[in-house]
């Protein structure tokens, strides 16, 4: 799986970024945002957690049918949003013919629970109230019948389909972090040997949930009390759950010039990678290990990273980081915090968006790890470490 | 000496190692013996209370236990036990280091019942909030909960066990994803990616939750008694499907790297294809278009003609709606020579393994090319007169057997099909 690319490989272009998050959507809107350095955070509402909530959206606008949205959780909405802004932004929007045709690796999570029915059945529990049918009439009595499609991990991929006419293959990875880098990964890889012409990659996460704060508390993963940037938590560390939707159309070149699409960028690599981080620093290894898979890379690059917050592994990221002093690295988890799935697309879109824009947006870093780069990128390193497990990289490179 | 390559100048895809666990056993051997002398491993559920429940039948795994109690860990255990009959057989890389990446079907993860009753205990209190679960989540009490119910938990230890390369992928397609996870496999061969894949697809959670939910959709038969009897394919009186457990594994290696360690080649996943539906979210176009051209795809991707199919391993998961659609589109793709292919469904004796069912059924379809015998459809006493297939009634049938179409088609708009062979064309 390392080996060098077949000189056949297929060139593959992002031509088209969608991307909603709490600091607003689409491209233009997240240039400004990073640009002004605009932090969107929210510490009361899960005091004293802190979330990153979801910026005001119209969901309208991309799911006409409000029978549509009736059926999706919050995480299913942001998710079509984010493809329906991605498709767009490629100009294959309501163009049947390539939608029909169209590849679809969504990585994903699953949707929010019924919070009420958890906690009435779990007080009542411990009300004493075990009688052996108890929660099953409970369950069958109070769930809402298509509550269950609106969790369902694929069913993101299925609301897409729907609603966007997305319907060549559908494929839904899981697994946190990974699953994205992963759904990158193996588009590109089908993309490269001609499986595939045109592909519509993403994820995205609903970071406003109390059953995912106490899934993430089991592991004391959360950021509470006060947001710092991503560098700056020093201490135990944590990340702060973000909202966030990002999808991204790549293709083969030629599909993309026969159409007379404009590219963003190219996408040269995507590498992958599964440290067993009982060991201290397999983290650190794991991405120089990684890092030459890339190919040769130049001393003063670019650098993306959704680096979570969480400790020892930011540490681990920054002791990598320590070997490539000359990069100007750029923590997606300071802006938009930490979306699980969403992070690696987000990097790759904004990797790919600062190259159409020919800058890398401004650091946004007290400590002095991140710095100014003025002149324009030609190559972006996206990088990610999971919270608990998964490491990956890719190389987005300005077209030749 | 240039490398045998199938009719598309693409590696051929061999299989090379099998496992498999139903609720008819552990195991090729019993599972074989069982599905052919037609024994249903369906059966009332008793590993939890069903008070209060429409469905209280299954295809529960009852000879496998896990401590603690969670679907998600019984999932593992089946994958486990069906990758290490499918390695063994294989015989391939050494202890712990599989040569190749795993793919992985599983059902999606949550924190399931028992465990959040057990944190609701710890809080303390009969009456409280999420602020006070919160409260006592942290502090590493619970974190083991944390690993178990991430989503690519099962796959993580996997890959850990089997040494297996790279990133493991976790996949879901709902009922489709056993096939998913196979054609996952054999694309990366084709690419040259790799030289072997272990896909594997497993599930464990036949819990009171999965069971409502399924309930909730009207997507379960209630013929509870007998339970053996509930799963009742292409039948009239069918009512809908049967919640089961089970896992199927494959080792897939190109044919170059299989004969070139002397392998036995089990079978050849001669083709895959995939087509998604965009009509609604649990049923089928009316014009059934998708699974039309899914398994059109397929065809064409294993280079094969319609007439070269002798044996279709339906998805035939005994619903009203999947039955006829599956009937209606097969009959457009396989025209006159429909009447000539005995079909039969797996799921009316061992019930529906939902995210393993593709991967059981691949498994019993190279059985059935093995052993040139087909496993019957049980339960088929009253017809459907509207499904024409020739079903393969209540006996087991012997009969040629050289190409079988296995169909997989999921909520969410999901249709996979595979074509399994006994040699290289």
């Amino acid at each position: 799986m390392t080996e060098p690319k077949p000189s056949s490989a297929k060139e593959v272009w992002i031509t088209g970024i969608g991307i909603v998050s709490s600091l607003g959507e689409g491209l233009d809107a997240h240039w400004d945002a990073l640009n002004e350095k605009r932090v969107n955070i929210d510490d009361k509402r899960f005091a004293p957690y802190i979330v990153h909530p979801l910026a005001p959206v119209s969901f309208d606008a991309q799911i006409p049918k409000k029978g549509d949205q009736r059926q999706m959780e919050a995480w299913q909405r942001i998710g079509v949003y984010a493809a329906g802004l991605a498709l767009d932004s490629a100009g294959v929007k309501g163009n049947t013919e390539i939608l029909e045709r169209m590849d679809m690796i969504v990585a994903a999570g699953g949707g929010e629970r019924d919070i009420a029915v958890d906690l009435a059945i779990m007080n009542a529990a411990a009300k004493g109230n075990s009688s052996p049918g108890f929660l099953n009439e409970r369950l069958m009595n109070d769930l809402r019948p298509t509550l269950f499609l609106a969790q369902l991990s694929n069913l993101l991929a299925g609301n897409i389909a729907i609603v966007h006419g997305v319907s060549g293959t559908s494929r839904t990875f899981m697994g946190e972090e990974a699953a994205s880098i992963d759904a990158a990964r193996i588009a590109l890889a089908r993309i490269e040997s001609g499986q595939s012409d045109i592909a519509l990659i993403g994820a995205a996460h609903n970071g406003e949930r109390a059953d995912l704060l106490i899934l993430y508390e089991f592991g004391d993963f959360n950021l509470t009390e006060k947001y710092a940037p991503v560098w700056q938590r020093d201490g135990k560390g944590g990340f702060a759950l973000g909202s966030a939707g990002c999808f991204l159309v790549m293709e083969s070149r030629e599909h993309a010039e026969a159409r007379g699409a404009k590219p963003y960028a190219r996408l040269s690599k995507v590498v992958a990678d599964l440290a067993q981080r009982k060991q201290p620093g397999a983290v650190t290894k794991s991405l120089e290990t990684l890092w030459p898979k890339l190919g040769a890379l130049p001393d003063n690059g670019n650098l993306i990273t959704g680096a979570t917050g969480i400790e020892p592994i930011t540490s681990e990221e920054k002791a990598f980081l320590r070997q490539h002093p000359g990069y100007a690295v750029r923590a997606t988890g300071t802006m938009f915090g930490h979306t699980l799935e969403t992070q690696f697309p987000l990097g790759l879109a904004l990797a790919a968006l600062s190259i159409s824009r020919g800058a890398l947006f401004p650091p946004n870093d007290p400590t002095g790890l991140e710095v100014e780069k003025p002149d324009a990128p030609t190559q972006i390193v996206v990088m990610g470490a999971g919270h608990w497990q998964g490491e990956g990289m890719a190389l987005v490179e300005a077209i030749k | 000496m240039s490398a045998p390559r199938d009719k598309s100048g693409r590696p051929i895809v061999v299989v090379t190692g099998l496992g498999v666990v139903t609720s008819l056993g552990a195991g090729k051997k019993d599972n074989w013996s069982k599905l052919t002398a037609g024994e249903s491993g369906i059966r009332t559920v008793t590993r939890f209370p069903i008070d209060g429940l429409k469905t209280t039948m299954a295809g529960t795994v009852d000879f496998v236990s896990v401590d603690p109690i969670s679907s998600t860990g019984l999932t593992e255990r089946l994958a486990k036990m069906a990758t290490d009959e499918a390695l063994e057989q294989a015989a391939i890389g050494g202890k712990a280091d599989f040569p190749g990446p795993l793919f992985l079907a599983v059902a999606p993860v949550e924190v399931e019942w028992p465990q959040r009753l057990e944190i609701g205990r710890a809080v303390g209190k009969t009456e409280f909030g999420y602020d006070d679960i919160l409260r006592v989540s942290g502090g590493g009490k619970f974190s083991e909960f944390h690993h178990r119910f991430m989503f690519g938990s099962v796959a993580s230890h996997l890959a850990e066990t089997y040494g297996t390369k790279g990133s493991p992928i976790s996949l879901s397609t709902a009922c489709a994803s056993g096939a998913t996870a196979i054609q996952l496999g054999v694309e990366a061969i084709r690419r040259g990616d790799a030289d072997a894949a272990l896909c594997v697809a497993t599930d464990g959670s036949v819990n009171p939750e999965a069971l409502v939910r399924f309930s909730l959709l009207s997507a379960l038969s209630t013929q509870n008694d007998p339970p053996q009897a509930a799963s009742k394919p292409f039948s009239k009186n069918r009512d809908g499907f049967v919640m089961a457990e089970g896992a199927g594994a494959m080792v897939l290696e190109s044919y170059e790297s299989a004969t070139a360690r002397g392998a036995k080649i089990l079978g050849v996943v001669a083709g895959c294809g995939e087509l998604t539906d965009s009509f609604h979210r649990t049923r089928s176009s009316p014009d059934g278009k998708p699974i039309i051209g899914c398994k059109r795809k397929t065809l064409a991707d294993a280079g094969l003609e319609p007439e070269q199919i002798d044996h279709i391993n339906a998805h035939g998961t005994a619903t009203p709606e999947n039955d006829k659609m599956e009937y209606n589109t097969t009959a457009v793709v396989f025209g006159d020579h429909l009447p000539k292919i005995p079909v039969s469904s797996n799921k009316s004796m061992v019930g529906h393994t939902i995210s393993a069912a593709g991967a059981v059924e691949a498994v019993f379809s190279l059985l059935t090319l093995e052993h040139q015998r087909i496993p019957p459809t049980i339960n088929y006493d009253v017809p459907d007169p509207a499904i024409l297939f020739d079903v393969v009634a209540n006996k087991a049938r012997d009969a040629r057997v050289t190409a079988v179409m296995s169909n997989s088609f999921g909520f969410g708009g999901q249709n996979a099909s595979l074509i399994l062979t006994r040699e290289p064309a």
